[in-house]
């Protein structure tokens, strides 16, 4: 399929993937590219016109069985100034209630002959086995504690936008690991790219075993900043925190909390990060999160509506034949 | 079908008769008499057929060995018809070779009254193809509280006290238990997990868990309570038996407690010493057990275990789901396999690479698990009803859950190679299952 007119790369299409549910697999050219054609939707989107014309008579449906605004409008305005038909579904309170396995609701949506399905589900694994069962592209807009691409990504455009390149630049991942779908996708995707991660952390939120994701682990949070290029920040997820992890959030914020104390371990130019929404006072303190000059937390917010372009728009480029001639 | 009262005599003859309770390996004969019972065994049993109208069939020296003893499946009757019921289960467990199983009290209602066992009871007797034994529930509703009648549920034939799939948690509760059944030399059955430690786990806890994103159960969780149970069977003298064990530490407890001379056994099930926890990456549901899957380390301890004979039998954990209860995402899904088909070849998986001995792997299927229950089956005794399987050791093929009998095929074992095979059931003397006949009709 050519190019669309209007697409803003003119280069040719090789992202071997129908899907993208996760950044595990993902090879450094892949995120290469995926960055590069980003860099070309952030020019765009802040120009006057936004609009790109790529996913003109394609159907983008936003499947969330968890709560979400930030994402979901990200996902939304990605798809709309692509120039698609976006619908959004909420399916925590509809047809889960009623007994529909999560199977019946990706057969049910599948026969609409939807060309995108951005899927956000409670539970890890759910997203790869609806994947299984429709036609369309798929992407993972987080599933339980296992990956969001979409955000390692955005994290990582905005690191090299800011940073130049990826490659070598020390990054401490902080905070409740065990639960983070963020922390798994940048973990993966940083080392394909040749960072240096570390994750920092009191024991009780590390999974067992998290070094042989190829990272450095850390329980203090000025030893585990020494150095680095890169702070990110996690949410501690309180509706996660079934058992007692921690036993207090000041407690945390005394040991686990970034605050200019801490981040004087961290080279004098370290970018703060944070995937939001944030704790103020419990992971991060209000004055760091709020510094111009050193977080980039807004800026993260922006990369991901470019990064949702690129990733929409090199799908649908791989999607050849058109419904029907497909199945 | 259910074993008439007479019937022609029958001799299998040219046999490789394997039969490990007795430490017989050896070509000949087994005799059959009119009533369905043992009359004669081994090389020395002559007999004219034509002569004395005794029906001969050739083994043409094919395997012989006691009918299988399967000492754990779930039936889901009553309650779960349309996963599996005791006919459906029946005729699994037949094509699997099994002639003497027992099922777990698990159901819809729980198995823990009289009259529910005898209910049991006779809709087995009105299946029957083969001899099911029945559990009953340690505590009332598997609740882990209150005993049941552990003495009129044993003379109604209980063959053992489990929560199933449930870990009996309290230690006071199990004290008791153990206490009490023991007047009634029954064995309490546990299943090995701490519930408070494996809190919300949905797999082993490992490198796996944590690139997938699910819950891990540590493995500890499994030694703690054999490790604490045996202080209890210290202070009761009662008879315990841990099933599903899957730990090498938990196999190394119980290795250390018979050798203290302490009256405990244990099993394990195909699935611990055929597959590790690289099993579910992918999310695959159909590999999710409970206990879960472990780490390679673990499967090969198991082997260990099985091959010194500090593993005494090896039970299918028969359970069958709906693919509505396992095409779910990970955590949601329900725990188990069918394993009644599976559960002889997989076991030759490990004779044909040499890790246990036929005989050794055999006594794990037969006289190791009848020992545990007080069954009067697991071997080749004159007078016992005759319950037999012919195996072909060698036969090569794959696992085809498309061929189970089984209504349910929840099997994560689907297309494996497999060497061995079950050619002809018998019990009580009657032809229950005929691999050619089965063919014959799967082809018309």
């Amino acid at each position: 399929m050519e190019p669309d007119a209007t697409s803003p790369s003119a280069s040719e299409s090789n992202f071997g993937h129908r899907h993208l549910l996760g950044t595990e697999g993902l090879s450094r050219s892949d995120v290469s590219q995926i960055l590069d054609l980003s860099d070309q939707y952030v020019e765009q989107n802040r120009q006057v016109d936004k609009k790109a014309g790529v996913l003109r008579g394609r159907t983008l449906i936003n499947l969330f069985f968890e709560n979400s605004t930030r994402t979901r409008t990200s996902f939304e305005l990605a798809g709309k100034r692509l120039g698609g038909d976006v619908i959004n579904m909420s399916v925590s309170t509809s047809s889960i209630k009623k007994g529909e396995t999560l199977i019946d609701t990706a057969m049910t949506l599948n026969a609409m002959h939807p060309d995108v399905l951005v899927v956000r589900h409670g539970d890890s694994g759910a997203v790869q086995l609806l994947a299984e069962k429709v036609n369309c592209a798929v992407i993972n807009a987080g599933d339980g504690s296992h990956e969001h691409p979409t955000q390692a990504l955005l994290d990582a455009l905005t690191i090299r936008r800011r940073k130049g390149h990826l490659e070598g630049l020390n990054v401490a991942i902080c905070g409740d690991v065990t639960h983070s779908r963020v922390a798994r996708s940048n973990i993966y995707l940083l080392n394909t790219m040749g960072a240096r991660v570390r994750v920092v952390a009191p024991p009780t939120l590390l999974p067992t075993y998290v070094e042989r994701l190829g990272v450095e682990v850390h329980h203090d949070l000025r030893d585990g900043l020494t150095d680095c290029d890169i702070v990110m920040m996690l949410r501690l997820q309180t509706e996660r925190m079934q058992g007692s992890f921690v036993p207090s959030m000041r407690e945390y914020f005394y040991f686990h909390g970034l605050d200019y104390d801490k981040l004087a371990a961290a080279k004098p130019d370290a970018l703060i990060m944070h995937p939001g929404p944030m704790n103020r006072g419990v992971e991060i303190d209000s004055e760091v999160a709020d510094d111009i000059d050193r977080s980039a937390i807004h800026e993260q917010v922006e990369m991901g509506v470019a990064v949702r372009m690129a990733c929409l728009d090199l799908l649908v480029r791989n999607q050849t034949a058109p419904w029907g001639l497909n199945r | 079908m259910t074993g008439g009262t007479s019937q022609r005599p029958q001799v299998f003859r040219n046999a490789r008769l394997l039969d490990p309770a007795n430490g017989v390996d050896e070509t000949g004969s087994v005799l059959v008499d009119e009533a369905g019972k043992i009359a004669a065994i081994g090389r020395d049993v002559v007999v004219d057929p034509i002569q004395q109208d005794i029906a001969a069939v050739d083994c043409q020296g094919q395997l012989l060995i006691p009918g299988l003893v399967d000492m754990r499946v779930y039936s889901r009757e009553p309650g779960d018809e349309h996963m599996e019921t005791l006919k459906s289960l029946s005729r699994s467990a037949i094509a699997g070779g099994v002639t003497s199983l027992a099922c777990m009290p698990n159901t819809d209602p729980v198995i823990d009254d009289v009259s529910l066992l005898q209910f049991i009871q006779r809709r087995a007797q009105s299946v029957g193809l083969v001899n099911i034994h029945a559990y009953a529930a340690a505590t009332k509703g598997l609740h882990g509280r209150e005993l049941t009648e552990y003495g009129l549920l044993a003379e109604n034939g209980a063959v053992g006290f489990t929560d199933g799939n449930r870990t009996l948690a309290n230690p006071l509760v199990l004290r008791r238990a153990l206490s009490y059944a023991s007047l009634f030399k029954r064995p309490i059955i546990q299943h090995p997990e701490e519930p408070t430690l494996a809190h919300d786990g949905v797999m082993n806890e490992g490198e796996v868990a944590t690139r997938l994103g699910l819950a891990g159960i540590p493995a500890k969780a499994e030694v703690m309570i054999i490790e604490r149970d045996l202080h209890l069977v210290e202070i009761t003298n009662g008879r315990y038996h841990v099933a599903n064990i899957s730990t090498a530490e938990g196999i190394a407890a119980i290795r250390r407690a018979k050798a203290n001379g302490l009256a405990v056994t244990c099993d394990t099930a195909p699935h611990y010493f055929a597959l590790n926890d690289g099993a579910v990456t992918d999310y695959r549901t159909f590999a999710k057990v409970s206990p879960p899957l472990r780490a390679e380390a673990d499967r090969l301890a198991v082997i260990d275990g099985l091959s010194d004979g500090t593993i005494d039998a090896i039970a299918s954990d028969h359970a069958p789901h709906s693919q509505d209860s396992k095409r779910l995402p990970f955590a949601q899904a329900e725990t188990g396999v069918v394993g009644l088909e599976t559960l002889l070849p997989l076991t030759l998986e490990l004779v044909h690479r040499g890790d246990v001995s036929l005989a050794t792997a055999i006594a794990a299927l037969t006289a190791g698990p009848a020992k545990i229950l007080g069954l009067s089956a697991g071997r080749l005794k004159v007078g016992d009803d005759a319950d037999l399987t012919l195996v072909n050791l060698n036969h090569a093929g794959r696992i085809d859950v498309a061929n189970f009998r089984s209504k349910s095929k929840n099997s994560p074992f689907n297309g494996r190679p497999i060497e061995g095979r079950v050619l002809r059931t018998v019990r009580a003397g009657v032809l229950v299952y005929d691999r050619l006949a089965d063919a014959r009709l799967a082809e018309a």
